[in-house]
């Protein structure tokens, strides 16, 4: 473990300084983004966002190698097909209720087939694990510089319309019946997400940023008291998590997004067992 | 006794429908329904499930818009008159893992569109609704650690920190027990007279002592329309019913809708209503 801190500290190693800081900055969306995906049950939503993404990253690496549009970079790919998920996830949820299962599960499904169809037909070496699974210590000071702005926005959206959001994810209906636009706090909610999985999705990969935006909040949620709190203590939990595993994956020689996981995980369960078995002592208490 | 009233001195109109037509694709649940409530009146919604209640309550909401006819409440279109409406939900769909207390569910009802902040007068209307609605006690605990009752009691707190001209229960008894049941009716009746108090419920049979005006949505019969009826009170209902000794609602019974009313208008001051 002490090897991990020394190489923080080694000047010859820059990528394991990004890696710590973009797991900082991204538990500041796990936290909070992760409290309002979880209160307002959206995760199903937001993995289909997050798996229509390798679509987009299949047709940018697709149309870049092929000189269709060289240089294109995959992150633009992505943010284009999250978007569009996003958008056509938000119109049928709030237009066509009795298809929102079907369609959300097409996206997801066609969104990922179509990312390996077209890094198939790439020329060249292209791996789809990578994409899927994430590499942190690939992060660049570009990612960095996004995802602190990505902090900044949703630090603010948060900030400034707590009381909506707080009131549209409790009782949409009394929100609504406030005068509070909840459809557009939903599509909100879903195009911030779209955003925040596509830069995320390069530190653990697609198919763990789901269960980073859902695991430390979760865990946060079973002590919290406030919607305030829970992304509070999902941001500082997902901080200890990210730490924790970056440090455990550099000692075992392992894959950091997946030690993350794993650690988030087995605390989320672990947690969950704590209560079911104090409710039970309860319960065992009062009979 | 009977609790109509047919008095005709001008009384200001809380609620009114105006021939209110309103169908879901292929499934016409309203049909030039006309009734109104007074300012200050206790009323009862009630119908079977499926009647057009929760219909006739979302038109009043704002939430849904009319095909024809037009309603007003408190001489104002429903959206305009938002400020002013106190709502307890039925609230089936309650998440039990949501953080968050008491006191910050009550707060909800002083919530504005737009505005972040909450001023020592919304702090103030808070405390009262706490207070009014015997639920002080409760304010820092968890609203997942309440009773359904104590649920239920916490959610009129909300709506009565709006400090609303209409209060509008759905269904307020769903799963309450019975020593609930008796709180919440002691907190409508002291509230009685000071503003209106709709409440909507699936009970055709019987009705709250306080109720002054019944109304029923979708009998046998009435083609969508609402049908206001008298009530008597019950020689053989329970005791307990509703806080007190209920009130029969007599069926056989149609009052029409501009008997009680000689000048048609609403006694609000005149704004503009869709």
């Amino acid at each position: 473990m002490s090897g991990y801190f020394q190489a923080l500290l080694d000047p010859s190693m820059p990528f394991v300084r990004n890696a710590l800081i973009a797991g900082l900055l991204s538990a500041v969306l796990f936290g909070v983004l992760g409290a309002v995906v979880t209160v307002k049950r959206i995760a199903g939503l937001a993995g289909a966002i997050a798996h229509a993404v390798l679509g987009g990253i299949g047709l940018s690496l697709f149309l870049a190698a092929k000189g269709v549009l060289p240089g294109l970079p995959p992150i633009v790919g992505a943010l284009a097909f999250a978007l569009l998920a996003a958008a056509v996830i938000g119109f049928v949820s709030l237009r066509a209720k009795q298809r929102e299962d079907t369609v959300i599960n097409a996206i997801w499904a066609i969104g990922m087939s179509l990312g390996v169809l077209f890094i198939a037909k790439t020329p060249g070496y292209a791996d789809p694990m990578s994409y899927l699974f994430g590499n942190i210590l690939l992060v660049s000071g570009r990612d960095l510089a996004l995802l602190a702005a990505l902090d900044a926005v949703v630090l603010f959206l948060a900030w400034r319309y707590y009381p909506q959001i707080e009131a549209s994810a409790f009782d949409e209906e009394f929100a609504r019946v406030r005068g509070v636009p909840t459809d557009a706090v939903f599509v909100a909610t879903l195009a911030v997400t779209a955003v925040a999985v596509v830069l995320l999705q390069t530190f653990v990969g697609i198919v763990m940023v789901i269960a980073m935006l859902t695991l430390p909040s979760g865990t946060a949620g079973f002590a919290a008291r406030s919607l305030a709190a829970m992304m509070a203590g999902g941001a500082a939990l997902s901080a200890i998590f990210t730490v924790g595993g970056l440090a455990a994956s550099w000692s075992l020689d392992l894959p950091a997004g997946a030690v993350v996981v794993v650690i988030a995980g087995a605390a989320f369960l672990a947690a969950s067992a704590a209560v079911a078995v104090r409710a039970g002592k309860r319960r065992g208490g009062r009979a | 006794m009977t609790i109509e009233r047919a008095g005709t001195a001008k009384r200001a109109v809380a609620i009114r429908f105006e021939s209110v037509s309103f169908s879901y694709p292929a499934t016409p649940v309203l049909e030039a329904a006309s009734f109104h409530v007074h300012a200050g009146e206790f009323a009862a919604l009630v119908g079977p499930n499926g009647a057009g209640k929760t219909t006739a309550l979302r038109l009043i909401l704002g939430l849904v818009e009319p095909d024809s006819g037009r309603v007003t409440v408190l001489g104002r279109s429903p959206e305009e008159a938002r400020d002013a409406i106190g709502y307890v939900p039925q609230h089936a769909s309650y998440d039990p893992a949501f953080p968050i207390s008491v006191s910050e569910v009550v707060r909800m009802g002083r919530l504005r569109s737009s505005t972040r902040r909450y001023g020592p007068e919304d702090e103030r209307a808070v405390e009262r609704a706490l207070s009014l609605a015997d639920v002080e006690a409760l304010a820092g605990r968890p609203y997942s650690a309440l009773s359904g009752g104590q649920r239920r009691r916490v959610l009129v707190a909300r709506a009565l920190a709006a400090e609303p001209e209409l209060l509008i229960l759905d269904e307020p008894t769903a799963n309450m027990d019975a020593e609930s049941e008796g709180r919440l009716f002691e907190t409508l009746g002291g509230l009685k007279g000071r503003a209106t108090i709709l409440i909507v419920t699936h009970d055709t049979g019987f009705v709250t002592s306080l109720t002054d005006a019944v109304f029923c949505v979708g009998e046998g019969g009435s083609g969508g329309r609402v049908v206001k009826h008298r009530a008597v009170p019950a020689a053989h209902a329970a005791s307990v019913q509703y806080g007190g000794s209920a009130l029969q609602v007599l069926h056989d019974t149609a009052l029409p809708d501009t008997g009680c009313c000689p000048d048609d208008r609403d006694g609000y001051p005149e704004r503009s209503a869709r």
